[in-house]
């Protein structure tokens, strides 16, 4: 046994891709608050691009559907505890 | 009242011939004190606002009772209501405006979709995403 740590694996997940290219979606849709609950964080805020990986024609889709879902009390402007 | 609503739907017939129609959706939250009826006599006469601006009606959909994610005016649930039409763009304006004086709803939210997004509701309505699968599932629960 030796002192060192184990080297983490961080080649695992490098690559960040855009799940909407990816998977070929067109539209993204304000009504479904669970699916853009990806895309915030506990407190409900949109997640940035560098960590979701979304491209940003895209990530524009997403807040903008976002910030409709919130006007509609779909998603909450502010929380503490979302997830 | 009534020369008024002739006066405007000769207007739109100009427009018809000017204009063109584009597709939309509109969600609104009704409040949920109402009784049932009431309810519907509300969803009935803003469906009855878009049929008289010669909207097509392509799809109305209830959500039902909803917890809402924060309190608007200090009601925490509310009663979702969907409908997807086709109209001329300036029949929104005359639909929004009666929504503001309506004090039955709460929020209203009107889009106009583009075409990935009518293809989208298309197999909405089909059923082919999450919802209809949660439904299935609460179906098969009970």
């Amino acid at each position: 046994m030796t002192l060192m740590n184990e080297p983490v694996n961080r080649n695992e997940n490098k690559n960040k891709y855009c799940r909407f290219k990816k998977n070929g979606i067109k539209y993204i849709d304000y009504k479904d608050p669970d699916f853009l609950l990806k895309f915030v964080n506990e407190q409900g805020k949109i997640l940035p691009r560098r960590i979701t990986g979304t491209s940003l024609k895209f990530q524009k889709k997403v807040s903008q559907a976002v910030k409709r879902a919130r006007h509609l009390a779909l998603l909450p402007y502010v929380t503490d505890s979302l997830k | 009242m009534k020369n008024y609503l002739v006066l405007q739907t000769k207007i739109l017939n100009n427009y018809k011939i000017l204009s063109f129609m584009k597709n939309y959706e509109t969600v609104f939250i009704l409040n949920p004190v109402l009784s049932e009826e009431q309810m519907k006599d509300t969803v009935a006469k803003f469906v009855q606002v878009l049929k008289d601006g010669e909207a097509n009606i392509i799809n109305e959909e209830q959500w039902g009772l909803k917890k809402l994610a924060y309190p608007i005016q200090h009601k925490s649930t509310g009663f979702y209501n969907l409908v997807e039409f086709e109209a001329n763009p300036e029949l929104v304006d005359k639909l929004e405006t009666e929504f503001r004086r309506d004090e039955a709803i709460m929020r209203f939210l009107t889009v106009s979709l583009d075409k990935h997004a009518i293809e989208y509701n298309e197999k909405r309505r089909k059923g082919a995403f999450r919802k209809d699968k949660k439904k299935a599932k609460e179906e098969a629960a009970s």
